[in-house]
């Protein structure tokens, strides 16, 4: 008789299948048909930006081969459509004829690798100084939060223009990296320095709010340390926002290298990022406009991607949240 | 008579606070709880009843030390802990607990039941005998929930559930006081009857105190022992429970138990209504003399000028010039 109440408490058991927050918000993700096909192009494009060597491999392209024999004296490419063929699937970029699809694959990883670090480190310094300044209050708080006014106040952008050369010149001085490399750490760091405040004035409003829950004072009064508090405790609940803001924010920091670069004080060629084609691309946009609307498009499908995926997440994770 | 286990001192907690006078800034104090003494024995529960804004969790939390006070003396097993650093303070939090008003913001959402329970043991480092795990099913199926929902988040569960999640958190380590902050307000009626009765049932097994929170008297008269009558962070009168209710002596206490509906229609038809004129003054700001004597229709001369001590009168303890 025990044995028989057991087995039909347990089956009755297993009828409610029990849900944690992740299962939850991961269901109302995938029900949602725009954040997933955002989300498969993202991957897609990720994976092909990751894999650029094997993926070229297959298709038979090199980025860094010159087809002179398919341009005209012109730069043009001789083939119509500009140059489109079974060998060059996107066609020829016009002037010295190198694959298009090689150099949208190959660029993306330059421009992918500026985009995640840039927001990895902008994030971690905004956690920081978010929960400190958050959970500390008090005087603490008043200078960060002065600070950060102060950064969100400062036009950043002519800040990055005005100090590109001689920054680069002083990074390459130290030996820490020559050249491209120099370029691309002045980026991400300068990048990353002038966006962490946004990071962490949320984090901080999430903080103030999460600390006056009555977990938090009953952590306290089970006399658990500052530490645990934070990292078990308020942390845990930081993760969904977080990962909200970190995707909308790639690719804003996607587009905004591919606008330095096209300023011409990010990358420099030979080396290829989406802002160097499209930079190219400008010039020959009135003779040859397939090559500007391929480069233009591909950079507005994968930040468009992008944020479509963020706003999904945003959705599954805070149902509560407006657009 | 044995000592008390916690003795309650003068208790004080101001909080600052400013006002903008022109462009000066001028600084007050809000003051919540204004000097409060009383003793809890052993196993007994103490009812704090007053209305909202009166100091009652300011109080229940400061005598927990969550909130650091401004003057008095906290006594806890014959041991001051008023000036105790947080350090010196954790293992004493081992004995003493909290039990909160909203289930819902009590326990962290991203935590399963099975953890949060468990954290007491994790915090304090106390291995129970046979394991956590078993130790945390046990207190689940002593407060009445299914140990087998141990991998189950909070959101799964119902405000009445929730409260017993947070009771199990708070018996966890077998504390020896127990500060329950409007344990059963955010509740239903149905499910504050067996909340009360599991804290009552789970108090006479342990021989834990309570100091019990409350705005609503009939929860009050129901679970303490004795009470003790709250106004603008002061205790107004402090008694046993059945001769406060039977022989108010102090007229804010008459007027509050006047304010209870009686279940009997006839009774209820008789029943005669002491309605408080104005409003509750600014704790910022409060009378001179009785705190009492805007609202008190007995008040007298002496009322404005001189504060009553809090002194026996028959068997109640009564702050009143004029007691009944």
């Amino acid at each position: 008789m025990v044995s028989k109440l057991k087995s039909a408490n347990a089956s009755a058991a297993g009828q409610i299948i029990s849900r944690s927050p992740r299962q939850i918000a991961w269901r109302r993700f995938r029900r949602n048909k725009v954040g997933m096909v955002s989300a498969g192009i993202s991957i897609v494009v990720l994976m092909l930006s990751l894999f650029a060597p094997v993926v070229c491999k297959i298709l038979g392209i090199n980025p860094d081969e010159l087809n002179l024999d398919l341009i005209d004296s012109s730069g043009i490419p001789t083939l119509p459509n500009g140059g489109i063929s079974r060998e060059h699937p996107l066609g020829l970029t016009p002037g010295i004829g190198r694959d298009l699809l090689a150099n949208l694959l190959y660029g993306s990883r330059i421009s992918f690798l500026v985009a995640f670090l840039t927001t990895g480190l902008a994030i971690f310094i905004g956690l920081i100084v978010g929960i400190v300044g958050g959970y500390f209050r008090g005087r603490i708080d008043d200078y960060l939060g002065r600070f950060t006014d102060f950064l969100l106040a400062f036009p950043a952008f002519f800040m990055i223009v005005a100090l590109s050369e001689p920054m680069v010149a002083r990074i390459q001085e130290t030996g820490i990296a020559q050249g491209n490399s120099a370029r691309v750490i002045f980026l991400i760091f300068f990048l990353s320095f002038f966006g962490w405040p946004g990071f962490s004035r949320l984090v901080r409003s999430q903080v103030l709010s999460l600390r006056e829950r009555d977990f938090v004072t009953a952590a306290q009064a089970m006399g658990a340390s500052r530490k645990r508090i934070i990292f078990k405790e308020l942390m845990p609940n930081l993760w969904a926002p977080v990962i909200v803001v970190v995707s909308l924010s790639l690719p804003g920091y996607l587009a905004a290298e591919a606008v330095f670069s096209f300023l011409g004080i990010g990358i420099q060629p030979p080396a290829t990022t989406w802002g160097i084609l499209l930079d190219n691309a400008r010039r020959f946009v009135t003779v040859y406009p397939n090559f500007f609307l391929i480069t233009a498009g591909s950079l507005v499908l994968v930040v468009l991607a992008f944020n479509l995926v963020g706003d999904a997440l945003r959705d599954a994770l805070d149902p509560r949240s407006e657009r | 008579m044995s000592s008390p286990l916690l003795s309650v001192r003068n208790l004080q907690k101001y909080f600052p606070t400013s006002r903008n006078v022109g462009f000066r800034k001028e600084k007050l104090q809000v003051k919540a709880v204004d000097g409060i003494s009383f003793d809890l024995m052993k196993g007994e529960t103490l009812g704090l009843v007053g209305e909202s804004g009166c100091g009652k969790t300011t109080a229940g939390r400061t005598i927990l030390k969550l909130i650091e006070p401004t003057a008095g003396e906290i006594i806890f097993e014959g041991q001051d802990i008023t000036k105790l650093r947080p350090g010196l303070m954790t293992p004493l939090r081992a004995q003493m607990q909290i039990i909160f008003q909203d289930p819902f913001s009590a326990l962290n959402p991203r935590q399963t039941v099975g953890k949060i329970i468990a954290a007491p043991f994790e915090i304090q480092k106390v291995t129970p005998e046979g394991g956590v795990k078993k130790e945390v099913a046990g207190l689940m199926q002593r407060v009445g929930l299914n140990p087998e929902h141990y991998n189950r988040y909070p959101h799964e569960f119902s405000g009445g559930q929730r409260q017993r999640i947070g009771i199990a958190r708070a018996i966890a380590l077998k504390p020896k006081l127990i500060v329950a902050d409007e344990p059963v307000s955010a509740l239903d009626v149905s499910i504050q009857a067996q909340v009360i009765n599991l804290i009552d049932d789970l108090q006479k097994a342990d021989g834990i105190s309570i100091v019990f929170i409350a705005h609503d008297l009939s929860v009050v008269q129901h679970i303490s022992d004795r009470v003790a009558v709250m106004y603008l962070g002061k205790i107004m009168e402090l008694a046993k429970t059945e001769d406060l209710f039977t022989a108010p002596h102090h007229p804010y206490t008459t007027a509050l138990l006047s304010a209870v509906p009686q279940p009997d229609p006839r009774g209820e038809r008789n029943r005669e209504r002491i309605i408080l004129k104005g409003d509750l003054p600014s704790p910022i700001n409060p009378p001179a003399g009785c705190v009492f004597n805007t609202r008190c229709w007995k008040v007298q001369e002496v009322c404005r000028s001189k504060t009553p001590e809090l002194l026996t009168v028959g068997k109640s303890q009564v702050a009143c010039h004029f007691p009944e």
